[in-house]
């Protein structure tokens, strides 16, 4: 892209289950583990929309927990804008996770379901104190307005909305905080086919007039072919391919990629 | 109709498509609201109600079967056994809110707490709460009882220590589930702090299951006051309580069968009522679950 | 291939209601499906479309709150709302597999996979123990899992989702049904576990000479193994026709704009955006006068709110419930037909 250094380094992510300091473990000796991220390596740019696929068991959703650490990697390193995010503590943890939002893949359980959608938009602004959420209307208002749902909703319950307005709401609390990058992790699967194109033409919204950068987790290959504009393929925990989308779909290089590029359903 | 009115128009009720609707009342929880409205009712009202004073004694019409001047008839020292039951109504369900409703929200929090935390604070916490339960709760809290002396200072000391442990639990297995759900892992992300984590986030969804339970609990505690009661560890003669009163009657039972009798059926009345509120509570909750 | 032959299933004027009889909640209005012997039939539809409930009332599987309250459901010829619970029970056991989308609620996790199938075939057919267990593992083995004998002792939890929906679907074809349904049954799978057992299904149609209805939210899926296809949306039946047909020609807006926002492959490397139908599916409780798709669609126009939504036909096998047909023209050799506004409701 441009010559600016990347936005997020991703260096030799290693996580691993099954690692537990156990009696029985003492007793047969260590049980190996199972490397659910493994030596995985990455960089985002900034303004970039990066899609990660693989199937299910492929690591994908762990690696992107690790990003923001919400599960702890083992091994390697994690730069934001040139910042260490694994050795950081308390205020200044926060502060990285603030600018790393993630999306997740269930619209039903992403918000929670006592909270009208407005405390939660406002509650979001209000922690970190982002500038304009003294004015608890129209900074709410001004979230929704951004990733195009009517101010009414904002008196809403979750379980009043479709699937397709919550993960709008999920967005927009992710926004709250003004992020610099999203990881939205199958943030589209669970959605109708229509819907999911809407939520997708928000993406690439928030990417053209936000500038935010995108990590764009998905199963489905097509779904990335329409916003990512490069991708990695992961498989068993490690990437097997990257590189510009159109580049990898149609001259993949990886025996894994051409069978996941088979495997799909073509009229 | 413009296409995006059509996005955001209302959807009221009934959100997802192929969600039933309700379409029955609740008739259990009505029932079981009503009898025990009418029992909070009679116990609150009791100073204006009662006909006679409780404690007051007349020797000259002791042991009289019901009759219109005394509607659950008189007992051995001719105290007025309907003026008694409604006092020791009075008394038993004062108590029963305060020892169902202190634990609780100690539990709750307790539990959330551990929960969250896992690991050490969680494993010693838990471990605490497993020795409490351990014991038979009556066990445990005649021993405390047997610490502070009989009375009902040792019941409304004793029975909180005795119960928060339940509702720990209870509140620490659903956090458990809850801290693995989106919107709580979107606290974290969100950069949240975990009190607020834990007080604004989770805590609000799990008290509902501890409130269901507190109906069953409510029931539990009423007959173990009564049975404190009857044993003479509870409230102190000359105190009108449903159980002590009924401890009274016991000798008479053949002959007077009243006294022991009419109180014990407000018992039964009030552990139905709120067992049915329980029942619907939860029958509602799996049903809208499960859509 | 007899695609030609008696209809094995017919549905006509299907109605699911939910709610209270004084203001009930209508999930599916006047559906109309047809499933002949040894067809692969396709029923797409988003979420509320009403099609996980039309092909649960095909076996008259709708729970309450939800009923059936008018409609003719037939199948080889028999009166299926009329039958006694004990020729549904039959009906349900041996001549009709029903499969659905998460295996695992479907199978008992306590019990083993082989123990669940051999326990099928013993409620259809008496046989010893000893036989159903090697019919059982045949079945297995018949259904692509490798090493059927070990695996007959597998436990649900044991087995990864892709085999998980090859025994379900071992369990439903055990007693040869004739048609199978199959409600979503790869939507909870990875792609291409999903393309293995779509290519199970099609090989057992065609060995079985069984007919299939599957219901899915993916075009890609129908596309794949389907002959013909019916679409529906908000509990109507829009447009019904060969696989082929419908997705060269799709007379009804929505289908066409539905096909148009289904991601591609093809899509990689272009800064061009795919098109999203406006707005969101109707609600239960929305009751709108005429066509139910009018609010979102680029072609509406002021009778719109006026029309049945009855199918008339525009084609061999091929209906619509669209009488604009905008697209017409435009398969003639004519131009494309340019989207009215949609129209704005007062």
């Amino acid at each position: 892209m441009n010559g600016a250094s990347p936005l997020l380094e991703a260096e030799g992510i290693v996580k691993e289950f099954g690692l537990r300091r156990s009696r029985i473990e003492m007793l047969h000796g260590t049980l190996p583990g199972h490397r659910a991220v493994d030596d995985v390596s990455f960089n985002l740019d900034r303004g970039e929309i990066l899609g990660i696929a693989g199937g299910s068991g492929s690591g994908k959703t762990t690696l992107a927990r690790c990003l923001n650490r919400l599960v702890e990697p083992d091994e390697g390193s994690i730069r934001l804008d040139g910042v260490d995010v694994r050795a950081a503590r308390g205020n200044e943890l926060r502060e990285l996770r603030r600018r790393m939002q993630m999306v997740f893949q269930d619209p039903y359980a992403s918000l929670n379901p006592r909270m009208s959608v407005g405390s939660a938009l406002h509650e979001a602004g209000r922690v970190h104190q982002r500038p304009g959420s003294e004015d608890r209307e129209g900074f709410v208002s001004g979230l929704l307005d951004r990733v195009h749902l009517p101010a009414s909703v904002a008196t809403r319950r979750p379980r009043e909305l479709s699937g397709g307005q919550r993960q709008r709401v999920a967005v927009a609390r992710a926004l709250a905080v003004g992020p610099e990058v999203l990881i939205a992790d199958e943030a589209v699967s669970a959605l109708d086919v229509s819907i999911q194109t809407q939520l997708l033409n928000l993406f690439l919204d928030l990417r053209d007039e936000l500038g935010v950068a995108i990590i764009f987790i998905a199963h489905q290959l097509a779904v990335i072919a329409e916003v990512a504009d490069r991708v990695a393929i992961m498989h068993q925990g490690r990437i097997v391919e990257t590189g510009p989308t159109a580049d990898a779909f149609h001259s993949p290089q990886d025996p894994y990629t051409v069978t996941l590029l088979a495997a799909h359903p073509q009229p | 109709m413009s296409t995006s009115e059509a996005a955001t128009r209302p959807l009221g009720a009934v959100a997802r498509p192929g969600r039933r609707a309700r379409s029955r009342p609740a008739t259990p929880v009505i029932v079981g609201a009503v009898i025990v409205g009418l029992l909070a009712l009679a116990a609150l009202l009791a100073p204006l109600i009662a006909p006679y004073d409780p404690n007051e004694v007349d020797f000259l019409h002791t042991s009289e079967s019901p009759s219109w001047s005394h509607l659950m008839g008189t007992d051995d020292a001719g105290r007025d056994v309907f003026s008694r039951s409604l006092y020791g109504l009075r008394l038993d369900l004062a108590i029963v809110l305060f020892v169902t409703y202190v634990p609780l929200p100690i539990g709750v929090l307790l539990g959330s707490i551990a929960g969250s935390f896992g690991r050490g604070v969680d494993s010693v916490m838990a471990r605490v709460a497993d020795v409490m339960l351990a014991f038979p709760f009556f066990v445990l809290v005649i021993a405390i009882i047997a610490i502070t002396g009989p009375g009902l200072k040792g019941v409304l000391i004793g029975v909180p220590i005795a119960g928060w442990a339940l509702y720990f639990r209870l509140a620490r297995s659903e956090m458990l589930v809850l801290r693995e759900q989106p919107f709580m892992l979107a606290t974290t992300g969100l950069g949240y702090s975990r009190t607020r984590a834990i007080l604004r986030h989770a805590v609000p969804n799990l008290w509902r299951t501890a409130l269901i339970y507190s109906t069953l609990d409510m029931v539990v505690n009423l007959l173990l006051l009564a049975s404190l009661g009857y044993l003479g560890l509870g409230a102190q003669p000359p105190d009108a309580e449903l159980g002590s009163i009924i401890a009274g009657g016991q000798p008479y039972l053949l002959s007077a069968w009243w006294i022991a009798t009419l109180p014990g059926l407000l018992l039964v009345a009030y552990g139905v009522g709120v067992g049915l509120i329980g029942d619907g509570l939860s029958d509602g909750r799996l049903r809208s679950a499960s859509a | 291939m007899s695609a030609e032959g008696a209809p094995l299933l017919q549905v006509r004027g299907l109605r699911v209601e939910f709610g209270t009889e004084d203001e009930p909640l209508v999930a599916v209005h006047d559906v109309g499906l047809t499933v002949r012997r040894g067809e692969f039939v396709g029923l797409v539809g988003e979420s509320g479309s009403g099609k996980s409930l039309t092909c649960r009332s095909a076996l008259r599987l709708v729970r309450p709150p939800g009923r059936i309250t008018r409609g003719e459901i037939s199948f080889d010829g028999r009166d299926v709302m009329a039958m006694s619970q004990e020729e549904l029970r039959s009906l349900r056991a041996r001549e009709v597999g029903m499969i659905f989308q998460d295996p695992f609620s479907s199978l008992n996790p306590v019990f083993r996979v082989g123990e669940q199938l051999a326990e099928t075939l013993r409620l259809n057919a008496v046989m010893p123990k000893r036989q159903a267990r090697i019919e059982a593992t045949e079945l297995l083995d018949h259904v692509g899992i490798p090493d059927p004998d070990r695996r007959y002792l597998s436990y649900p939890h044991e087995l990864s989702g892709g085999m998980r929906q090859r025994v379900m679907i071992a369990i439903a074809i055990a007693a040869k049904p004739r048609l199978l349904i199959a409600d979503e049954p790869t939507t909870a799978l990875d792609v291409t576990t999903q393309a293995q057992i779509l290519e199970l299904l099609a090989r057992l149609r065609q060995e079985h000479d069984m007919a299939v209805l599957l219901v899915s939210h993916d075009f890609g899926v129908i596309a794949q193994v389907c002959d013909r296809l019916a679409v529906m949306y908000g509990g109507y039946v829009l447009e019904t026709g060969m696989v082929r047909t419908l997705y060269t020609r799709p007379e009804h807006p929505y289908t066409r704009a539905l096909l148009e926002s289904v991601p591609s492959l093809e899509s990689a490397g272009s800064a061009q955006r795919r098109a999203a139908i406006p707005g969101q599916p109707p609600e239960l409780t929305e009751t709108l006068p005429g066509c139910v798709f009018a609010p979102r669609c680029a072609h509406a126009r002021p009778e719109c709110r006026t029309i049945s939504m009855a199918l008339e036909p525009v084609g061999p096998d091929h209906e619509t419930a669209c009488p604009i047909r905008p697209f017409a023209a435009e398969y003639a050799g004519g131009e494309a037909p340019s989207p009215t506004v949609p129209e704005r409701a007062s």
